[in-house]
């Protein structure tokens, strides 16, 4: 299929491949952050192409995973309201809570939809006067603008029936906890490509000048990563730290102005809490009290709501890159995409269920492990 | 093992659906728990050695005789969309569970559970359809049942449709019959219809050039058996797509299976849907098209006489039947690394981004 086979193909894979082994003269640790980039590698088997010595280990990147456990309970609290319709994007639907998923409160009789696009939301908002309708807005960057449009689109319009579940998360202070944690391994990052589209890369050069680690802004597909971690190698091997744009086709230093300028207008800055990972300063966005009408958490009463996470469930170290979800003991067994434990193994982006669904037989032959 | 150990293996045997829980949409996925469903709750009560099969459909001795017998209801969201509508599926799907079983099908019954306040134009169109789609394939619709509910009860209509065939001497059609070196063959596009039909949904709709590939397949079926004797099992991989077939076919035969991502033929167009919406096309739903497993020498010419027919003309040769890793389905990808394909639990769901 064109602009998609070009970025599969094989014998420029093998290509990158070769350059990559004869470019690495020691070992190096990667981080991918974006959850459709560990989808790629995962399904792509791309870490088994990789010369010895070059480690990726999977960042926070997941939407789905890094939402937290009270969010998740805030939205099934919300969605088992008897007037209430919950709106939400498909892969949220299977996330556990406390004590439940969507899934179950949908079988119970809750009014939950899935969508694609919050505008989605805003047309059953207008054509069901009589419900009160919440979009479930979770993600990094990418997902935002839209979502600040549907909010900015009700205001403008007087829709009194429509609020919004926010929750989104920030690339950059993620990253920046990471690099500040003792424990960290990672030497490089892949940056993610489609965060960056809206936000360009500005941001990513005040990490540079702070910590000194080179991060290249990457795609999704298998080519698109191998020669992001062509150029992190080679910026290693040459002891230099920037930040380097691998996805031309799509990112620019400054990003999109309109959708950024959306996101200025209807949200700002928080702290956030981030499953598996813990609160990070000034790390998501919530509505600003201009657009305080179309809070879910205050219309609803859930802002007290909170949530303890699942003692053996090691997503924390899976989302930090300190562990892979192999060295979970209830990984495959107790933890499955049926029965999830953690947000991680739910989503197709997240790593656990990536590692799950595409294992590759070496590791699976080995039985779980 | 010590006799303990055993009974408390049993005692901690993991039950899935446990008392108080409910059934979810992904019970009925056609993956994992759909499975779940069958072995825990309805296997166990009905048990006998015709259902174990768990092909398509029963294969029955009546009278020296050789019946194939089978069941499907339809519950489409939309009634109608392009390429078909719940009236062409519920001819097709029973005819096509037939003919997976190598029998020529014959006379089938029409149950219908109407909703209080269907259009009865909406009845017409659909039994206009079944009209048509019973005469294209030949056969006769003999029995039949119609319910009304009350309004919020139903979705519109619901069908149910029961099909029986007659299986010739000497064919035997089982998902426990692949052996390794076997060949799997692939009779055209996947994922049409499933695309076809997100693409109609509320709430999702996009813009799509797909149709359903809703077509009957038992002619295909006795060309291919003309072509050779030697198929060992026919699977059409409907909901839960070709992944789920090809999975039950490796866990019933014990076997392993190696499929070429480059030969897997699919449309641009549901290529492009896929991508976009982070589906994977393996697990979208067909309703035309058939896998088969078949004997190494058989492939050629069986490929030929798929190519001949109509709804075969994009038929492959996609994968192999492997001993090196039993029950389980592998994917050479076009860069040339493997992967596991495995049952999905529930429903693919759209990604967020």
């Amino acid at each position: 299929m064109k602009y998609l086979d070009e970025y599969r193909n094989q014998k420029i894979a093998r290509g990158i491949v070769a350059e990559l082994a004869r470019r690495a003269t020691q070992p190096w640790v990667l981080m991918e952050i974006c959850g459709g980039q560990t989808h790629t590698l995962m399904r792509y088997g791309i870490d088994e192409l990789l010369p010895a010595g070059i480690e990726l280990v999977h960042g926070p990147g997941c939407p789905v995973c890094v939402t937290s456990l009270e969010t998740i309970d805030k939205a099934i609290q919300i969605a088992s309201h008897p007037e209430a319709t919950l709106i939400s994007y498909g892969d949220m639907l299977r996330v556990p809570g406390s004590r439940t998923d969507l899934f179950h409160v949908k079988a119970q009789g809750g009014d939950v939809r899935v969508v694609y696009s919050p505008t989605e939301a805003l047309k059953f908002a207008r054509a069901n006067p009589n419900r009160k309708v919440v979009f479930f807005a979770v993600g990094f960057e990418t997902t935002a603008p839209a979502n600040a449009m549907a909010v900015w689109q009700a205001k403008r319009e007087g829709l009194k029936n429509f609020s919004m579940l926010a929750s989104h998360v920030l690339v950059p202070p993620a990253i920046r906890a990471l690099l500040n944690s003792p424990r960290n391994r990672v030497q490089g990052f892949i940056g993610p490509g489609h965060v960056c589209t809206v936000m360009g890369y500005r941001e990513y050069e005040d990490l540079i000048c702070d910590f000194g680690v080179p991060i290249v802004v990457g795609g999704f597909e298998p080519l698109d990563l191998l020669e992001a971690i062509l150029m992190l190698v080679t910026q290693l091997e040459e002891g230099r730290a920037e930040v380097e744009n691998q996805y031309v086709r799509s990112v620019t230093r400054g990003g999109n102005p309109h959708a950024q300028k959306a996101l200025a207008e209807v949200f700002e800055v928080c702290d956030r809490k981030w499953r598996g990972i813990g609160a990070i300063p000034e790390s998501g966005l919530a509505l600003r009290k201009e657009y305080a009408e179309f809070d879910a958490d205050r219309i609803f009463g859930t802002e007290g709501v909170t949530a303890e996470e699942p003692a053996e469930c090691i997503s924390a170290e899976v989302l930090q890159g300190l562990k892979k979800p192999p060295d979970c003991s209830a990984f495959g067994t107790r933890c499955t995409p049926e029965n999830p434990l953690g947000a991680p193994m739910v989503s197709s982006e997240g790593a656990c269920a990536a590692y799950y669904q595409y294992r590759r037989y070496a590791t699976a032959s080995k039985g779980n492990h | 093992m010590p006799p303990e150990a055993k009974l408390d293996v049993a005692l901690n045997c993991p039950i899935q659906i446990a008392a108080g829980e409910s059934i979810l949409l992904g019970h009925g996925s056609g993956g994992q728990m759909s499975g779940d469903l069958l072995r825990n709750i309805l296997l166990p009560a009905l048990q006998n050695p015709v259902l174990d099969r768990l092909d398509d459909q029963a294969i029955v001795d009546v009278g020296g005789a050789r019946i194939a017998f089978t069941t499907d209801s339809f519950v489409v969201k939309p009634l109608f969309f392009p390429g078909g509508d719940i009236g062409t599926l519920a001819v097709n799907g029973t005819v096509n569970d037939l003919a997976m079983g190598g029998a020529v099908p014959l006379f089938l019954s029409l149950a219908l559970i109407l909703e209080e306040g269907l259009p009865l134009d909406t009845l017409r169109r659909v039994v206009e359809s079944i009209r048509v789609a019973a005469a294209l394939t030949g056969v006769a619709v003999v029995t039949g049942d119609t319910k009304v509910v009350e309004k919020g009860s139903g979705d519109g209509l619901f069908v149910n449709t029961s099909g029986i065939g007659l299986v010739s001497p000497g064919i035997r059609l089982s998902a426990d019959q692949a052996r390794p070196g076997d060949r799997v063959l692939l009779s055209g596009t996947i994922g049409d219809h499933g695309i076809t039909i997100l693409s109609q949904r509320e709430g999702l709709e996009f813009e799509s050039a797909v149709a359903s590939d809703t077509a009957a397949l038992h002619t295909l079926v006795a060309g291919m058996l003309r072509a050779s004797s030697e198929i060992r099992c026919l699977r059409d991989p409907t909901r839960g797509g070709l992944s789920s077939s090809l999975n039950e076919i490796a866990a019933r035969s014990r076997v392993g299976i190696e499929l070429e991502e480059s030969a897997i033929p699919i449309r641009e167009e549901v290529q492009g849907a896929c991508e976009l919406l982070g589906l994977d096309p393996l697990y979208v739903a067909n309703e035309g098209k058939l896998v088969a497993v078949v004997a190494p020498s058989a492939a050629e010419p069986i490929l030929q006489a798929m190519r001949q027919h109509p709804v075969g003309a994009n038929a492959q040769i996609i994968g192999t039947v492997t001993d090196f890793h039993p029950e389980m389905v592998t994917l050479r990808t076009s860069l040339g690394t493997s992967r596991i394909v495995r049952m999905l639990s529930g429903d693919q769901l759209p990604r967020i981004c």
